[in-house]
């Protein structure tokens, strides 16, 4: 039964949805439990395999019992096995907070929408087992159709278009990613991560490699959301419902870094990555202009909701930043921080989730005195700001302090500047939003009455509390995760 | 000169695919109506299929179904992998033309949706019109 | 000798934070949540003496949390230094919660609870710096009690408390965020550790000018020590309610900067690498600049918290120029001011706020003629002032004159004629305040002459304060031994 858990994580869900579409039709109060225990299976068989990969290595399964290269396979190491639980829990949480705000924004589709997302998470747990570079791309797009549909459910005014756009820009990198890949077959003949990985030293010094590895690179950029590159991702998050934000946000961005990490370990290997294409450099700066420019942009909105998706664009600068730094430090913050900063960013657009349910609008300035009123609400906003400007215990400080000390090795100082500089900021846009809903609606004077209690429901709450309790936990124990998991992994990369 | 030549005659098919998709990211990116937009998008990705399609092809070869009789026969013959085309670029891209097929409908879907909302298709006036809101 | 391994340092730090959830839940009755308050300050206290003998043996306690980083863990440890800071805040906590009680429902301020849960979680960041075993976890307790503070500074929640709160923030945390974390990773980066250690674990491996540069960024990004440019973020954070003020930015917040410039001379340094580099004369030059200036501005000062303010500033510089003039006495009298000056200046903040509740007045030209209204009060405060000015028989002379010694062991005469102008300068700002609170005539008092003192609890813990000040002048013990002790 052990050897078939990589398959079980992607069929569960996906078996999942095909039972929505039928309840669909038959009786839609099903459609509730069936995707909570879907993902709950899926968590579950995440938990175990993450165990069995840690304790006895790299698991690999074939599809169908056809060997590779021919046969597809899914592999899955002490990475893919920390990514495969980090999305199927957030993906089980989101479903459990977003239930009531379903019910309510999207009454009529909400069938529809268990549906779709289950088969987005069944495409991103495909994404990160998979180890056949062609398949990849299949559940790629099948990730991107369902994020696409799911977030123009929202606010009917400008989704649709947002999405749109999205669509036209996903296209174009996912496409991009293609031609890589084709160009890699033409190379190699081979489809297959592993197999392209030990074909690729014999022609490593062809211009046909570099190209594929270029185009897959900026294919899995535009994917990613890396500045300048990133034009579709503030519009695309801002007129989504809250409920498929929160679970594309901080997975999708997340999970295309993950397969930058693996083109750049598995696939390309880390020599040719940075000895024969020296772009270090050049990436390195280009992330460090992402992320000072996320940072600044995230200053000049005045909605919350812009504000999250702009530092969204600032962590991606950090994580790209760090796995191009070129040594064991950086690459280890950069893989510490998909963790954390999917953990954050599903923590931050709870918050934003609840004040959606009982505010209704996120404007800053209409934030006013929700200390008062929100105050478990607001006491997780204040630990997941804190996490962001990278305060010690919580888990954003573990990876800042990686990724600065890979970048002092690198000497990359510009770098090093640039995340200075954004936790700075990030202190500048937690503390505007605290200010605001601090310091009551009359400036000047307090009122003595607390303005009365209006807080988002306990089946909202309940998964704030339980991410507020992992951003300190994964925080003091991130020793443990790289020093188990991450350094392993590294390692096997550079022998 | 006449190396570029060369180059261009030989390898024409990936000339043409490259025009192909440059053909469709400027209709992408320049044209006004959305649904210009989305047949450029298409024309991109169909380039990219092309590309693929391509791959496969060799001299003197023929289609990759094996040669003289049928069922039991055929499976116990020795096979010259030469005679045939590559059959895995034409599997792999039927995979992904079901992929753009898929995009596709979602994209009009969201065309209708935004028609409905708007009366226009054309992005100039979209803009203004959302900015209205 | 091998450190002890046990918990209690642990649940000295925990034991406030832990109190927290029962502050919450009796927050509609104001008198048990005071009791838990105090119940927390005095098994505080209790651990933390507890601790005491052993260490004055020369053993110290360790506690390991978790070890995040190789060679970083979050650890604490019990050494002499660390035991005299937690001392003194813990003690002061128990009586500046009872000077709460009296100032916080005197006043009827609003949001008590959130003033008393903040409260406990800012001391527990403060015996965090006190006992933390490296920069690591220093910097951790450190960034905590800036966010604990915060609350607690922009109590008020106004205009005036927002706009403090802001410069608040943005020198504390800039300079941390900005400063001191780059450093510490610098640090890291070339010693492979960050542990307290007795000679320092820069020595070797590292370039001259790195070790310059750093030394002044980490000097400049303690900015809770307010050397001078990074100190206005002190005048503004006395918008806070006065016990905040007096044990948070006369003892705890400000101790928290200048104990971490400590801990960075003797530990991360040692004083060997620092009298190697001949950095020590520049840095006293910019202690005595803080010194000077901030005695000079306050005099210029109206409002009695804002001079306090100054003064505090002017103090902290003396705690600095000890630890950097490197030589024994002058250390010795550096770190036993962090004592000296936290009985006295919480003395006077406790004053201050007493004459806040008695009589609403906060501006020094409104209170002529309060002696003879509140005489215990004004008698505290003069015994507080001469404290600070480090006149016998007031624990502040102890300090003073080790300094002094100080300055002649390292052959440093002008900054034996800094010390002794700042406390001319201090008399010249303290003395007026007593005489023409007590002295003044009948005609120009502003306040008759009945007897009004401020509420009991407010009155007992400045007079009990004011008489530790005395009482350390002829028992420094065990302060003194713990600064001898730390020394070596």
């Amino acid at each position: 039964m052990s050897a078939h858990y990589p398959a079980l994580i992607i069929l569960i869900p996906l078996l999942a949805a095909f039972l929505n579409t039928a309840f669909v039709w038959l009786d839609k109060r099903l459609c509730y439990p069936t995707t909570v225990l879907g993902l709950g299976g899926s968590v579950y068989f995440c938990i175990r395999l993450l165990l069995k990969v840690v304790g006895n290595g790299t698991m690999a399964y074939h599809v169908g019992g056809w060997a590779p290269p021919m046969g597809i396979e899914l592999r899955v190491d002490n990475l893919s096995a920390l990514v495969l639980l980090l999305v199927s829990v957030i993906a089980f949480m989101n479903i459990i907070a977003s239930r009531k705000s379903i019910n309510e924004e999207l009454t009529f589709k909400s069938g529809a929408f268990y549906t779709i997302y289950l088969l987005f998470v069944t495409g991103l747990l495909g994404v990160v087992a998979t180890a056949d570079l062609f398949n990849l791309y299949v559940l790629l797009e099948i990730t991107s159709l369902s994020a696409y549909a799911l977030l123009a459910m929202g606010n009917q005014d400008r989704a649709p278009l947002a999405s749109l756009n999205y669509i036209f820009l996903g296209v174009v990198g996912a496409s991009f990613y293609l031609l890589g890949v084709g160009y890699l077959y033409i190379m190699t003949g081979t489809l297959n991560m592993a197999d392209v990985n030990s074909l690729l030293p014999g022609i490593a010094g062809s211009s046909a490699v570099m190209v594929a590895f270029v185009f897959c690179l900026v294919g899995i950029w535009i994917k990613m959301g890396l500045f300048p590159l990133h034009t579709w991702l503030p519009n695309a998050y801002s007129y989504a419902p809250v409920s498929s934000s929160r679970v594309i946000a901080p997975l999708m961005t997340k999970v295309m870094v993950y397969v930058m990490i693996r083109m750049m370990i598995s696939v390309f290997g880390l020599d040719f990555v940075f000895e024969q294409i020296s772009l270090e450099g050049w990436v390195v700066a280009l992330a460090s202009v992402a992320i000072i420019s996320g940072a600044v942009m995230a200053l000049a909105q005045k909605d919350l909701k812009k504000m999250l998706a702009y530092i969204i664009v600032c962590e991606i600068g950090y994580m790209v930043g760090g796995a191009w730094l070129g040594n064991s430090q950086g690459m280890t913050g950069a893989i510490l921080h998909i963790v954390n900063d999917a953990i954050m960013t599903f923590a931050l657009f709870l918050v934003l989730g609840n004040i959606v349910f009982t505010r209704k609008k996120t404007a800053i300035k209409d934030l006013r005195g929700i200390f008062s009123s929100m105050p478990w609400t607001m006491a997780g906003f204040i630990l997941v700001g804190i996490s962001i400007i990278g305060v010690p215990p919580t888990c954003g400080f573990f990876s800042k302090w990686y990724l600065l000390l890979g970048g002092i090795e690198a000497g990359a100082s510009f770098f090093v500047f640039a995340l200075v500089l954004s936790s700075l900021i990030s202190a500048v846009l937690v503390f505007r939003v605290v200010e605001t809903a601090f310091f009551s609606p009359e400036d000047g004077g307090h009122e003595h009455e607390k303005a009365a209690l209006n807080e988002a429901p306990v089946s909202m709450l309940v998964p704030l509390g339980l991410t507020g309790v992992a951003i300190i936990a994964v925080g003091i124990w991130s020793g443990y995760i790289v020093q188990h998991i991450i350094l392993p992994f590294i390692q096997q990369g550079i022998s | 000169m006449p190396d570029l030549l060369t180059e261009i005659v030989n390898k024409y098919n990936y000339w043409l695919y490259i025009i192909l998709m440059m053909i469709g990211l400027y209709a992408m990116i320049a044209k006004n109506n959305l649904i210009k937009k989305l047949v450029g998008m298409n024309i991109f990705q169909t380039a990219i299929i092309l590309f693929f399609i391509s791959m496969g092809y060799k001299d003197n070869a023929t289609i990759p179904i094996i040669m003289g009789g049928h069922g039991g026969e055929a499976a116990h013959k020795t096979i010259e992998a030469s005679q045939y085309i590559n059959p895995l670029p034409h599997v792999l891209m039927l995979t992904a033309i079901v992929v753009s097929v898929a995009t596709l409908g979602v994209a009009l879907a969201l065309i209708i949706l935004i028609y409905q909302r708007y009366q226009t298709l054309e992005e100039d006036e979209l803009r203004m019109r959302v900015k209205q809101k | 000798m091998d450190p002890i391994l046990s918990f209690r340092p642990l649940l000295a730090v925990m034991v406030s934070m832990l109190v927290i959830p029962v502050l919450i839940s009796s927050g509609k009755k104001p008198n048990a949540r005071e009791a838990w308050t105090f119940a927390a300050g005095l098994v505080k206290f209790g651990l933390i003496v507890s601790m005491l003998p052993a260490v004055l043996q020369g053993q110290e306690y360790l506690f390991t949390l978790s070890t995040p980083f190789p060679g970083v863990p979050i650890q604490l440890r019990v050494d002499a230094l660390g035991m005299l800071f937690a001392l003194v805040a813990s003690f002061l906590w128990i009586f500046t919660s009872l000077y709460s009680i009296g100032y916080m429902r005197g006043l009827n301020e609003h949001g008590q609870t959130r003033f008393f849960v903040f409260f406990a979680l800012a001391l527990s960041s403060t015996i965090g710096v006190a006992f933390s075993a490296n920069l690591f976890t220093l910097y951790l307790f450190y960034e905590l009690l800036s966010l604990a503070t915060y609350p607690l500074v922009t109590h008020h929640q106004d205009k005036k408390s927002k706009i403090s709160g802001r410069r608040y923030l943005t020198f504390i945390l800039g300079t941390s965020i900005g400063l001191v974390l780059p450093a510490m990773l610098i640090c890291y980066h070339y010693a492979g550790t960050l542990d307290f250690t007795a000679t320092g674990i820069l020595s070797g491996q590292v370039p001259t000018p790195v070790l310059i540069t750093l030394f002044f960024v980490f000097i400049f990004g303690f900015a809770k020590a307010a050397i001078m440019p990074f100190h206005s973020w002190l005048p503004a954070a006395m918008v806070a309610p006065t016990p905040v003020s007096a044990l948070l930015h006369a003892v705890a917040v400000v101790k928290v900067g200048v104990f971490s410039i400590v801990r960075i001379v003797t530990g991360i340094y040692g004083v060997d690498l620092l009298s190697d580099l001949h950095i020590g004369p520049i840095a006293a030059g910019i202690a005595a600049i803080t010194i000077l200036a901030g005695s000079l501005i306050a005099m210029s000062q109206n409002e009695l918290k804002r001079l306090l303010a100054f003064s505090t500033i002017s103090q902290l510089s003396y705690i600095v120029l000890g630890v950097v003039l490197l030589s024994p006495k002058a250390m010795t009298g550096g770190i036993i001011h962090i004592a000296m000056h936290a009985f006295g200046k919480i003395t006077l903040f406790f004053c201050a706020g007493a004459i806040m509740v008695a009589t609403g007045k906060k501006y020094l030209s409104e209170m002529k003629g309060i002696g003879r209204r509140m005489p215990i009060t004004m008698g505290a405060f003069f015994i507080g002032a001469l404290s600070i000015i480090g006149v016998p028989p007031c624990g502040g002379f102890i300090s003073k004159w080790y300094l002094a010694l100080g300055t002649l062991q390292a052959d440093q005469m002008p900054l034996l004629i800094v010390l002794l102008t700042s406390s001319l300068l201090n008399a010249i700002y303290f003395i007026p305040i007593v005489f023409k609170a007590f002295f003044v005539p009948e005609t120009d008092a502003l306040f008759n002459a009945k007897f009004q003192e401020a509420p009991l609890c407010c009155v007992i813990p400045l007079t009990i304060t004011a008489l530790i000040s005395i009482w350390l002048f002829f028992y420094p013990q065990p302060f003194f031994d713990l600064a001898r002790m730390a020394i070596n």
